[in-house]
């Protein structure tokens, strides 16, 4: 077995885990949820075995690196991190319904990875710029962030999709959902847990700057789009915090600080240039 | 005077403002992300034409996060902070240290949580035991005679009012390390060639040269590749001459610079200039010298009488490693060639004399220099951030008192309860204390 088709089954994985989660949402049967939950995480652990693997023959080729250094390596632990994200949220609010609008983006994340435009899937040795111990802490810090950012904006979608359909009599799978307010109070957690860790990584990122080029900040446009994403998440829990804004106007800022996080991570590669180039093929 | 100096500080001290400058912030970044930065003035002109960019010029948007502008917009977001900061603090400040001893008993009936047990037990018996379930479940309690009764008192993290304040303070220090940084630092390069020392480096601002006030010698610089042909590491060898005299050698390589007297050095390129770096040393004489060669060139050593030059090269199974084939001829007038590996050295034997033969290509080492006494600033600003966020997130001020009164024939206990959020935890916690309260207050011992 080696980790490419490890990771080639993790993609299956969640397509069926994502079928599986929204089959649930609509026929609401506890069977489908149980097995949806079950084939998650297996998958889970299949692709946790594969990065491991993919590390492993890192080693085994001769320039050893943990498997966070390019834009294929990034997606998987992308995805990776959104369903751990993601079942410890299943865990803790006891609810499955959630996976229909988290597993998605993990499968959409694996297969991207996978068939995506250039896109090597290549293990390659470490260029002198990423040779540094702040490759792991930064890229693991922006990715767990990301990931929250991730299942933040599923939720706000469960939220419009919920609260949209809240004045019809026959709310039918809708009324299945768990109460707006719950809705309302996990994305309000889940994106202050995503705004610190995207702390952590905008500053393990200007400390690993400051190790490698001396300049812990040059308004590079990947630095930049951070700081945009920063920006936005910020405002959004200052106008919770002391304007008391919640429901509706909290999921769209969710879904429009994960568009912002989407910009950071792939528009700034595709579109623009500048000092993280690396991370684009 | 007075109402309009109030309305002023009422501006800067309100969180509008701060939505509207974080908003305009995120707006205005995005412009320096599209339109190039610090480009030659001809390359907007090609790409956007004359007058776009002459209005790009006006509003300093080829250096738009230098321009006055966007540092308007962060002085407002920092005045906003410490305005902000100074309105609120008093009142946090007294939240922390008030005496709760003295809050309105009137007022614990209404929180919530709060709950009253009635019991036949004396007060002084109740509170003996309210005083046991609060420390039973990690709560000292202060406890003053109120109204006929006695109040206990005990809270956690009353400090973590503080935690929102810190992360503000936090990006003040940052700005105050940037300036520091950019008052009294400055940032430049050196190209250093192999062998060659340096005690000037040129800013990056105005080219201007700077005086290191010390020189940096380069000992030797290598470049080595993976077998797929991407640099595997950028290496130099460096000192730092005091005077003449070695201080200090570093071998730096990329994400690891070497830092002396405020001064960091940073690998950042090389260049190559086609030339090669010999050094030869008669071993019986020890007459010793170093050559620059180009390739294809007789090399003479009058004084030694020995004439060689390089006059071939091949790859070795190293990708981009390269050997050389030396022609060299000395007294004895044995002119036979070797080869030798880029980087090694060798052991050359004529007629019983021998010669130790070192070759490598000849590169210079492409430093970036550093001074920047704001960025420990810079790093605790970060570190204060973190924790801040933490203690704003996850902490919370919990407060529990217990109010034991007599009312007629028998004793009421009041337990009440308030947080400053995280309200389900703190429920949790309250119910612990509750329970163990009236287990101790129903049995009979």
């Amino acid at each position: 077995m080696t980790s490419s088709q490890l990771l080639g089954i993790s993609t299956l994985g969640y397509l069926v885990a994502s079928a599986l989660y929204i089959a649930t949402l609509i026929f609401k049967t506890k069977k489908s949820g149980i097995a949806a939950s079950a084939v998650t995480l297996i998958t889970f652990l299949l692709q946790t075995t594969g990065i491991g693997l993919r590390w492993y023959e890192s080693y085994h080729m001769g320039f050893g690196h943990a498997p966070l250094s390019n834009m294929y390596e990034s997606l998987v632990f992308f995805s990776w991190a959104i369903v751990i994200f993601y079942l410890l949220l299943e865990v803790k609010f006891n609810n499955r319904l959630i996976g229909a609008f988290a597993i998605p983006f993990a499968f959409i994340s694996m297969a991207y990875a996978s068939f995506g435009k250039g896109i090597t899937q290549e293990i390659s040795p470490l260029i002198p710029a990423l040779q540094s111990n702040w490759l792991i802490a930064h890229v693991v810090t922006c990715f767990i962030g990301y990931a929250a950012f991730a299942v933040a904006c599923g939720l706000g979608c469960m939220y419009l999709v919920k609260s949209s359909a809240e004045d019809k009599p026959d709310a039918g799978l809708i009324g299945t959902l768990p109460g707006l307010k719950v809705i309302d109070d996990i994305i309000h957690k889940t994106i202050i847990f995503g705004f610190l860790w995207l702390s952590a990584g905008i500053i393990t990122g200007a400390i690993w700057a400051n190790s490698a080029w001396g300049t812990y900040w040059s308004w590079d446009p990947k630095e930049t789009w951070s700081l945009i994403t920063w920006f936005i998440y910020a405002a959004t829990l200052h106008a919770r915090f002391t304007r008391g804004w919640q429901g509706k106007r909290i999921a769209w800022l969710a879904i429009i600080g994960f568009l912002s996080v989407i910009f950071t991570y792939f528009g700034v590669n595709f579109l623009l240039s500048g000092l993280h180039s690396y991370g684009s093929s | 005077m007075s109402i309009k100096k109030n309305s002023i500080w009422s501006f800067f001290a309100s969180v509008k403002l701060a939505l509207f400058v974080l908003f305009f912030l995120a707006i205005a970044s995005v412009i320096g992300t599209v339109i190039p930065q610090n480009a030659p003035p001809d390359a907007y002109i090609n790409e956007f034409g004359a007058n776009m960019a002459k209005f790009f010029q006006i509003l300093d948007i080829p250096d738009m996060y230098n321009s006055w502008w966007f540092i308007s917009l962060l002085i407002m977001l920092a005045l906003n902070l410490t305005i902000c900061t100074i309105e609120r603090l008093p009142n946090v400040w007294h939240l922390v240290v008030q005496d709760n001893l003295q809050t309105d008993i009137d007022r614990l009936a209404k929180m919530r949580p709060s709950k009253e047990i009635l019991t036949s037990l004396s007060p002084d018996e109740a509170a003996n035991r309210a005083r046991a379930s609060l420390a039973e479940n990690g709560w000292q309690a202060k406890e003053a005679p109120r109204d006929a009764g006695i109040l206990l008192f005990a809270q956690k993290g009353p400090w973590t009012r503080f935690g929102v304040y810190a992360v503000h303070t936090s990006i003040l220090v940052i700005f105050a390390g940037a300036m520091i940084g950019s008052h009294f630092g400055y940032k430049g390069s050196i190209m250093i060639p192999e062998t060659r020392s340096s005690d000037i480096m040129y800013s990056f601002s105005n080219e201007e040269p700077i005086k290191l006030g010390f020189e940096v010698l380069c000992k030797r610089f290598t470049l080595t590749h993976y077998a797929n042909g991407a640099p595997k590491e950028f290496r130099s060898d460096l000192a730092i001459l005091e005077n003449g005299k070695e201080v200090l050698t570093k071998s730096i390589v990329v994400n690891d610079p070497l830092s002396y007297k405020g001064h960091t050095f940073y690998q950042s390129s090389y260049q190559s200039y086609k030339k090669f770096l010999v050094s030869l040393t008669d071993n019986q004489t020890k007459q010793a010298e170093t050559f620059l060669i180009e390739p294809g060139k007789e090399i003479k050593w009058p004084v030694e009488d020995i004439t060689f030059g390089i006059i071939n090269r091949e790859m070795t199974e190293t990708p981009f490693l390269y050997k050389y084939k030396v022609w060299f001829k000395d007294s004895t007038g044995v002119a036979e060639p070797f080869w030798i590996t880029d980087g090694d050295t060798t052991t050359v034997k004529r007629n019983g004399k021998d010669y130790t033969f070192a070759l490598k290509e000849f590169f210079a080492t492409g430093l970036q220099v550093t001074k920047d006494p704001g960025v420990w600033y810079v790093y605790f600003g970060c570190t204060l951030m973190l924790l801040g966020l933490m203690v704003a997130f996850f902490l919370s001020h919990r407060r529990i008192w217990v109010y034991i009164k007599q009312e007629d024939d028998e004793t009421s206990v009041l337990i009440s309860g308030n947080t400053n959020k995280n309200r389900p935890t703190f429920e949790k916690n309250f119910d612990a204390v509750n329970r163990s309260l009236e287990e101790k207050i129903k049995s009979r011992s």
